[in-house]
């Protein structure tokens, strides 16, 4: 089979992968992104660039994909429905494809009221898995979803969010094999903090898909306190924390709690290594790069150890 | 209810579309058929009129009341208690659909399919006339 992109080399390779989140500056220079993306680069396969996380702006996914593989890092650059149409979707990913981006991560998006411009227009023309079928279809046709001709056609791997801590849990395998069945061909989780939950959507996942789940990349939030804890749980969408872990945390001192967090995550890289279909872990440890390093060193997933 | 819902659906579909196809191009009976969808839909599904109906494929639950208007629902926000992110005072429609799903008799598997994009054009259009189309 023809490897796509570094990403999709080290997925199918069956290497416990590791990705990180990169949020995007607010600025108009590069040097804090690639300052902020070298530091987590050598513990990671991949750099995930984000799309106005929480409906708030920041500097463009495309541009920042760019700037990523100009300093030899894997991108995977992340769309979100909400911002654009179907037109200007599928113009972007041409782009990034000529300028060598090969990872696309396509999601819906937060609505804008979730952002600090709640006043703006929310687009939401395709929604993930119409936006994946589309995407999908430029790869596999070489065609617009107006069926003009693209030539030479894009190719892409494609990715897709899980969040099997949210409601409706019965369904959320299913929905997760609809997008893969949309041209999604790895995922990445919300943040994980509850491995049985994780195991069971796991579990169905590989029952749904014959025994050949697709790669699941599960997050992991590394939590500095208990307060970041009790934040994330209230105020990100979509974000289950169980309080066995805030108890956990609260049983120790304020500036000890951020070890027990680097703890928790490890306990859970731990018990993921087990799980079939889980393909590895995507760090989201905002504005905590050192975080990275520790969980991947200690957890034994740096590169020269997976080689 | 949904039971209910889905054989209504059945009949209407047969009867409605029956008569679409034969009459869908007169102005009048499209102008009727606009109107009835309107205040049959409207109170029991919160219908919009996206003119590309899918009711009996999400359970019974329109995706156009969705504040995402996500036809391939539901998003990754779903609060814990299975309200919307974003309008916590409302049960996020594809929490319904999906509960309705499994209750239906005949199109219990059809929360399945992946739905395309809408076509914009159509809305305010009757969803009925353009299905015979």
């Amino acid at each position: 089979m023809n490897m796509i992109s570094q990403l999709h080399r080290t997925l199918d390779s069956g290497s416990f992968a590791v990705t990180a989140e990169l949020t995007l500056p607010d600025s108009s220079e590069k040097d804090e992104l690639v300052e902020t993306a070298l530091k987590l680069s050598p513990y990671c396969d991949a750099l995930n660039v984000t799309d106005a996380t929480s409906a708030i702006p920041h500097f463009s996914s495309l541009a920042a994909a760019y700037i990523l593989l100009d300093n030899d890092i894997e991108p995977v650059m992340q769309i979100s429905a909400r911002d654009r149409n179907r037109i200007a979707i599928q113009g972007d990913v041409l782009g990034a494809h000529s300028l060598g981006i090969r990872n696309i991560f396509c999601i819906t998006g937060d609505g804008v009221t979730a952002g600090d411009h709640p006043d703006a227009k929310p687009v939401f023309d395709l929604d993930s898995i119409s936006m994946l079928a589309a995407l999908n279809n430029m790869d596999k046709t070489g065609s617009f979803m107006s069926g003009r001709k693209i030539t030479p056609n894009p190719r892409l791997f494609l990715g897709a969010a899980a969040n099997p801590f949210a409601p409706p849990h019965s369904y959320r395998p299913h929905r997760t094999i609809k997008k893969w069945k949309a041209g999604a061909s790895f995922f990445q989780t919300q943040f994980c903090f509850d491995i049985g939950v994780m195991k069971r959507f796991s579990e169905k996942l590989v029952e749904l898909s014959d025994g050949n789940p697709p790669p699941v990349l599960v997050g992991l939030g590394p939590l500095k306190s208990s307060k970041m804890a009790k934040w994330l749980r209230d105020n990100i969408a979509g974000v289950s924390i169980p309080d066995r872990i805030i108890e956990r945390m609260d049983h120790y001192p304020e500036k000890e709690q951020a070890q027990i967090g680097l703890e928790i995550s490890k306990e859970a890289i731990d018990d993921l290594k087990s799980i079939q279909g889980v393909a590895g872990v995507h760090i989201m440890a905002y504005r905590w790069e050192e975080a990275v390093k520790e969980l991947v060193e200690d957890s034994g997933l740096s590169k020269t150890n997976r080689l | 209810m949904v039971k209910l819902l889905e054989v209504l659906y059945l009949v209407s579909s047969k009867v409605l579309g029956g008569i679409a196809e034969k009459y869908g191009d007169n102005r009048v009976i499209r102008l009727l058929f606009v109107k009835f969808e309107w205040v049959t839909k409207k109170p029991i599904f919160g219908c919009q009129m996206c003119g590309q109906c899918i009711l009996h494929e999400t359970g019974m639950s329109c995706p156009m009341g969705c504040p995402k208007e996500i036809r391939n629902g539901p998003c990754g926000g779903v609060r814990t208690d299975g309200s919307c992110e974003l309008d916590p005072k409302m049960t996020c429609v594809w929490v319904t659909a999906w509960e309705n799903s499994n209750k239906m008799r005949v199109f219990s598997h059809e929360i399945e399919i992946i739905q395309k994009p809408l076509d914009r054009r159509l809305k305010g259009s009757s969803a009925w006339i353009n299905q015979s189309r």
